[in-house]
């Protein structure tokens, strides 16, 4: 049965048409998921004044390091060829995305616990309160934080771009209450009986059980980071703290609308693209699951 | 509920100083980044604040009366509501499928992993993919379209294609992942059902129907509320692809200014800060009423399995 239900009805009647239709269905899917990534690959690895003229192979046209080489700054930009200081920009989006990470899961881990586990009056207002910080559309909050960013002199540095996500979202705080609702309380109970604060017990017994949902949890929150957009495009325009989504755009911009340097430009992207990558092959079954975890719950 | 070792004095307040401790940098983040910008952009919105002068002066309900009559306004609420309509419309349609697919044919990690590659990647490599992928003249697609005998089109650049377009790069993106949601809730309809139905010779078709549809509702309503708003939301896909090649973003003309972006400008470019966030105020408003409508029709609160 591990093929899921129904299947013993369809098993007997047409075993085998339905079937294919669907792994067809289901290997199309699959196909149209990974092209877009391998054609921009296949770019990233083709001369760029090929491209223009020498058709659609599959495989890289003219093949060449020299567009990679030249985005990881191995290599120097000929006139006309914009791109990104790529030290500056891993350095950037590396430190953001970790230091929101390492903020966000420990200060919203503590946060969840007050929720989950401490009784105080007002508890359950005060988080519903939180929750309704979920509904609030980011372009809402994003002219008064600007305005805050811009009036702590914290514009065009990377405190800036961090602070928002730095102490909590009010997700993050709902996915660990959500858990740590669901812990056996015998544990702490007999540790907080034999003398041990909620201190100790929250470092000691309920971090530890709970390291498989905070590190899903570092995974989401470090990918968001990582892709987040709009935020750094506000308070990070200076080329020193562009992050990767920022200096692609501007990489973007700056080309000229007839023939553009397309390689160099899929070379951009798949690198900014590469952490996340890696990061999601490492880890894709707690990815997976959690999807599912914080779809239901 | 109470702790184990309450005594009758720390019973009313409880732990309170203990929670103090523990909630008191989440409640910094909260007050200081959500609640007190979530006021202050609604003061915002009743004052002619000028992003390079900083101040501004209370002038009541004036930029709400500018927004209902400003047309650009109701453009970017078309443009937007176009976008959201196919998008919704052919990502849950196809996630459903995916869902339904995978629910019978594989419980792989690596397949279910590939349909969320898109969904991982951040928003500009997205939109930069398919900026070259569709370009109108050496894009891989207009080659395959040429050779079927269609023209080459070019998707960003004519005013009835940019929105389909981009509403069809961003279901390429969240088919997956909305597809692994639906799943989920596959997954909580119990087998007994099907082989029951299966028995009395219900076929395929009558399963889905009579099972599947009606137990899906709750987590379909979910995910429908949930992708509603944030595909409301569209901006980093449309700002890059249509800002790209010296592009201005928002075009052809203002074929694909939607309301994210609308705003966007009106804050950033044009310094409009109090009309920008009357502009945000409104489409708050909106959600919360798209939101409570959605709910409402579909009853999301209740369950048939009960």
């Amino acid at each position: 049965m591990s093929v899921g239900h129904g299947t013993m009805a369809a098993t007997k009647q047409r075993p085998r048409m339905g079937r294919v239709a669907a792994w067809g269905f289901m290997t199309l899917i699959i196909l149209v998921s990974l092209f877009p990534f391998y054609w921009a690959i296949r770019t990233a690895f083709s001369t760029n004044s090929a491209l223009f003229t020498s058709g659609q192979s599959l495989l890289p046209i003219q093949p060449t390091t020299i567009n990679v080489e030249k985005v990881l700054g191995l290599e120097p930009i000929t006139a006309g060829g914009a791109t990104f200081d790529f030290t500056t920009v891993l350095t950037n989006s590396v430190v953001v995305a970790t230091v929101i990470t390492i903020g966000q899961v420990i200060f919203s881990a503590m946060a969840a616990y007050a929720f989950a586990r401490l009784e105080w009056p007002g508890r359950d207002a005060v988080f519903l309160v939180f929750l309704a910080g979920l509904m609030i559309p980011p372009i809402f909050t994003l002219i008064p934080n600007f305005v805050l960013i811009r009036n702590l002199g914290w514009l065009n540095t990377l405190p800036g771009i961090i602070a928002p996500f730095f102490l909590m979202t009010p997700f993050a705080v709902f996915f660990l209450r959500q858990f740590f609702l669901g812990i056996n309380r015998s544990l702490e109970e007999a540790a907080l009986i034999d003398g041990a604060g909620h201190f100790r017990t929250f470092f000691r017994i309920i971090l530890p059980i709970s390291s498989g949902p905070m590190f899903t949890l570092a995974i989401l929150t470090y990918i968001t980071a990582w892709n987040e957009f709009l935020w750094p495009l506000v308070v990070g325009r200076e080329r020193e703290v562009h992050v990767f989504t920022v200096a692609l755009s501007f990489f973007t911009s700056q080309q000229p609308g007839i023939a553009p340097d397309w390689a160099g430009l899929m070379s951009g992207t798949m690198i900014a693209a590469l952490p996340i990558l890696v990061l999601f092959a490492l880890t894709a079954r707690k990815v997976v699951d959690s999807i599912q975890f914080s779809g239901i719950k | 509920m109470a702790a184990a070792v309450a005594e009758p004095t720390r019973r009313k307040l409880g732990d309170l100083k203990v929670a103090l401790i523990f909630l008191f940098p989440a409640l910094v983040g909260f007050v200081v980044f959500y609640l007190v910008p979530a006021i202050r952009g609604v003061y915002i919105s009743l004052t002619d604040w000028n992003l390079l002068a900083n101040e501004g002066e209370f002038i009541g309900i004036e930029n709400y009366q500018a927004v209902f009559e400003d047309p650009l306004f109701w453009n970017a609420l078309k443009v937007t509501g176009v976008y959201v309509a196919i998008n919704i419309g052919s990502q849950t349609i196809l996630a459903m499928a995916i869902a339904v697919m995978m629910d019978r044919l594989t419980r792989s990690v690596t397949v279910r992993g590939i349909m969320l590659l898109p969904w991982l990647v951040p928003n500009v490599v997205v939109a930069l993919l398919w900026l070259w992928l569709l370009d109108k003249n050496v894009g891989v697609v207009n080659t395959w379209l040429e050779f079927v005998g269609i023209e080459p089109i070019a998707f960003f650049g004519r005013p009835n294609w940019v929105m389909p377009t981009i509403a069809g790069i961003n279901t390429w993106r969240h088919m997956g992942y909305t597809a692994l949601l639906i799943f989920a809730g596959l997954k909580t309809i119990p087998g007994s059902l099907y082989e029951a139905a299966a028995v009395d010779g219900a076929t395929e078709t009558e399963m889905f129907r009579r099972i599947t549809l009606p137990l899906l509702r709750p987590v379909l309503a979910l995910v429908l509320v949930i992708t509603v708003i944030g595909s409301f939301q569209v901006f980093d896909t449309v700002a890059v692809a249509t800002g790209g090649f010296g592009g201005r973003p928002g075009g052809p003309i203002n074929a694909s200014r939607v309301i994210y972006l609308y705003i966007f400008e009106n804050a950033f470019s044009r310094n409009k800060f109090g009309y920008a966030a009357a502009l945000a105020v409104t489409l708050f408003a909106l959600l919360l009423v798209v939101t409570i409508f959605q709910m409402r029709m579909l009853r999301a609160g209740e369950s048939d399995l009960s």
